[in-house]
């Protein structure tokens, strides 16, 4: 194995396992944060259990994120220490605002979670919305970094060397604000959903657990709304690249020739030889319009970029499907429960949804991780669109295969715990009397004034 | 401040300092899980994870500030230290990310008592492990053998830092926040006996700091001869010193006569003196003898941006961090946690 595939893929790993975990830490407060909201205002047990669950699972996956989070910053520099040296101070200055985020975070995650007996309850319940809040302050600040590398702004480029760096108006990049909303929704989403899916197929052995049915509905609320919102926020990502970074854009859609009215390629497989994307449903002007908002506009495909500066059009047109078809899928699973929910009540008592939705679980995350292939390979053979090549920022560390297996088994033998006790602590379904327990030992300590 | 550069590195050296007061006496408290012993081996082992549980992420974060407003003020640094230790710091996060983990899965494994022990092992290998390449990195940057050209490190991937001098500075850095650990612990320990086990240990440990003090010293003559010599010669660096010695017999003072906030406060002062000594006799060389601070540093409008930012950010994280202490380390350890 090279070393710069080697270092691709051990940055890629990290990331793809990184950002379960930070997905969640965007996500979890906020359900966690309205279920003791519910709690407070409906006197219903049943949320303070959920709330309570859902603080266990954000405590070991915080944990989790913010160590696989602290091995990404070193990674940036052990794996691209030449990246860094040329561009840390341009991209520095997101990635501090977000140390301060990520400072907020830890503090007020650890009054929410050891807190529940020290603070009152309105002062614990703005701790829980202080850490779902600085949650998506990280993911923003990231992101704009990120967007950075995509459409980089706000300096010269002098016999090589980045001068005049404006940090604000690197952070202000076109990609940036777009791409870290498009990140936070899709966070809600996938963590919304699959915390939907697991409580439905528990709640398909256990119908009568109240637990499960105050979990879903806030959970799907979350979720539901995350992605029809996404389909908006997928639009304007999409508008931008097409200005921005065309060659991506053209990636995505298998679109190999430059031209006017250009048709949107449902599925299909690029073929890079032939310059042709076969075996796709072609839909006439689609990609002019969804680009550009216009039948007729011109959509630039990858004939304008030579071909040494292709990304491999396979796996991102194939990614970009992936997420595409499997938002519009939790689209509809999101309206299909809406409309049951407004028609018949309680969605726990409609088997066949939940059945619908443990099948869903895994795929907003599905969808999520597809995304950031589109983004991350789609940008290659650039570490910085049209600044900087991925191969000139690689250290010049041999033997990279041996931290990419190191850090490959260590995330494997981490994920295979957090989904352990996850199942046993924070998923499985309490009993009745735990519930009113739960309850018993918090209401006099709540009533308090 | 005339130099913009000047003042970011206080800034960093600050961060420095937190992150070895604080997140230091977590892997220190870790240290001691695995020296647990006596009939109240399972107490002391309770306290230790009771006062690390509520702060210890907190803690945690001021190495993430100091890596990133390294990167973001001092990209050249950056990129030299990432590839002349790049296997020191690979050990470096692998512990990091072991130690965290193994905390939190240690704390939901409360039934099983043989596999709480376990994660209890794991945990406390990695709180030993890391700081000792924390210090073996520091080491290495003062030694001055840390040299990168055009991305390539001049003397490889293993001399930079496998030397007596960087091994000694970091079995020195694992000391001091043994030491530290245990003051601290003597403060909030609840009963006599636990206190008096604490007590015990701060001594020992404090008389291995002085001695590892003295240790790293007589390797830097040879290890890191820059600073060795920067020491002997006279300057502010000698008041630093004699300061530190000073808070230094205070601390055990106060542990002898069991006034344990007084030896807190001064095991604090020691240990932050070390750094800014070690901090001044590194100056003006950001890697010594290679790279001077303001050769490291970015352009001056981007380390005022950063200086700003990290301004504001304190004025919000100082008093969070202020309530977070207050709640958690006030007296009030009786009320428990979960």
């Amino acid at each position: 194995m090279s070393d710069i595939f080697a270092a691709r893929s051990q940055m890629a790993m990290s990331l793809v396992f990184h950002i379960v975990f930070a997905a969640i830490g965007v996500a979890l407060p906020l359900m966690m944060v309205i279920a003791e909201g519910l709690w407070l205002r409906t006197r219903d047990a049943a949320y303070l259990c959920v709330a309570k669950r859902w603080a266990k699972g954000t405590a070991i996956l915080f944990a989790v994120g913010a160590v696989s989070g602290t091995v990404l910053s070193f990674e940036l520099g052990l794996l691209w220490p030449r990246f860094m040296g040329f561009a840390g101070a341009a991209i520095g200055m997101p990635f501090s605002l977000e140390g301060f985020a990520f400072f907020t975070e830890a503090i007020f995650l650890g009054i929410y979670l050891y807190g529940w007996k020290r603070v009152s309850p309105g002062i614990h319940l703005l701790a829980g919305a202080i850490v779902a809040v600085s949650g998506v302050a990280s993911a923003m600040f990231v992101c704009l970094a990120n967007g950075w590398m995509n459409t980089p702004t706000g300096f010269r480029l002098v016999n090589g060397q980045l001068t005049d760096i404006n940090v604000w108006q690197a952070m202000r990049n076109p990609a940036g604000l777009p791409e870290a909303i498009h990140m936070i929704l899709a966070s809600y989403c996938a963590a919304g959903f699959a915390t939907a899916g697991v409580h439905a197929l528990l709640a398909l052995r256990d119908r009568s657990n109240r637990f499960h049915q105050r979990a879903i509905a806030i959970a799907l609320l979350v979720g539901g709304s995350a992605v029809v919102a996404q389909a908006v926020s997928g639009d304007a990502l999409a508008r931008m690249t097409a200005r921005n970074v065309p060659t991506k854009l053209a990636a995505m859609e298998g679109d190999f020739q430059t031209r006017s009215g250009a048709p949107l390629h449902i599925g299909g497989l690029p073929d890079v030889r032939t310059r042709e994307t076969k075996y796709s449903i072609e839909i006439p002007d689609g990609l002019s319009l969804l680009a550009f908002h216009s039948p007729h506009a011109t959509v630039q495909g990858l004939d304008k970029t030579p071909q040494d500066e292709w990304p491999n059009v396979l796996v991102v047109h194939i990614a970009f499907q992936i997420m595409v078809g499997l938002g519009t899928l939790l689209i509809c699973v999101a309206l299909v429960g809406a409309w049951l929910a407004w028609r018949n009540g309680p969605l726990i008592e409609n088997r066949r949804f939940l059945q619908l939705l443990a099948l869903c679980s895994p795929l907003g995350f599905v969808a999520l991780e597809s995304g950031w292939v589109v983004t991350e390979v789609g940008r290659q053979p650039w570490i910085i669109y049209h600044v900087m090549r991925t191969s000139a920022a690689v250290t010049t560390m041999p033997g990279l295969t041996t931290p990419l297996v190191l850090f490959t088994g260590l995330y494997l033998i981490l994920a295979a715990i957090v989904i352990w006790l996850m199942s046993r602590h924070v998923i499985a379904s309490p009993r009745e009397a735990e519930i009113r327990a739960i309850a018993g030992n918090e209401v006099p300590l709540h009533a308090r004034p | 401040m005339r130099a913009p550069e000047m003042l970011l590195a206080l800034i960093l050296m600050a961060s420095v300092t937190f992150y070895v007061l604080l997140g230091g006496a977590d892997y220190g408290g870790g240290v001691w899980d695995l020296l647990a012993n006596g009939p109240r081996r399972q107490e002391q082992r309770e306290l230790i994870s009771n006062a690390i549980t509520p702060v210890w992420e907190a803690n945690h974060v001021w190495l993430v500030l100091v890596v990133v407003l390294l990167f973001a003020g001092f990209p050249a640094a950056f990129a030299a230290i990432t590839t002349a230790l790049n296997i020191p710091l690979t050990v470096l996060v692998i512990g990091i990310v072991m130690r965290g983990s193994s905390f939190v899965f240690r704390a939901y494994h409360t039934g099983d008592y043989r596999t709480h022990r376990r994660w209890g092992l794991i945990f406390a290998i990695a709180s030993t492990v890391t700081p000792i390449c924390l210090g073996v990195v520091v080491g290495a940057i003062s030694s001055g053998h840390v040299l990168v050209r055009d991305g390539i490190s001049i003397n490889g991937f293993l001399a930079p830092w496998l030397g007596t001098f960087p091994l000694v500075v970091g079995l020195f850095a694992l000391s001091l926040f043994v030491f530290l650990a245990a003051v601290y612990l003597t403060v909030e320990a609840r009963e006599r006996a636990l206190q008096e086990d604490f007590r015990r240990k701060a001594l020992v440990s404090g008389a291995i700091v002085a001695a590892m003090a003295l240790g790293t010293f007589l390797a830097a003559r040879t290890g890191a001869p820059q600073i060795y010599s920067g020491l002997l010669r006279p300057s502010l660096v000698w008041i630093v010193q004699g300061a530190t010695a000073l808070y230094a017999i205070a601390a055990f003072v106060a542990l002898l006569t069991r006034k344990y906030k007084v030896a807190r406060i001064a095991a604090m002062l020691q240990v932050g003196l070390i750094l800014w000594g070690w901090g001044m006799s590194q100056s003006p060389f950001f890697l010594q003898g290679d790279m001077t601070v303001s050769a490291a540093a970015a352009a001056p409008p981007v380390l005022w941006a950063l200086i700003g930012a990290t301004a504001a950010g304190l004025l919000v994280l100082f008093p969070s961090i202020g309530y977070l202490m207050q709640l958690f380390k006030a007296n009030n350890e009786d009320i428990p946690l979960h």
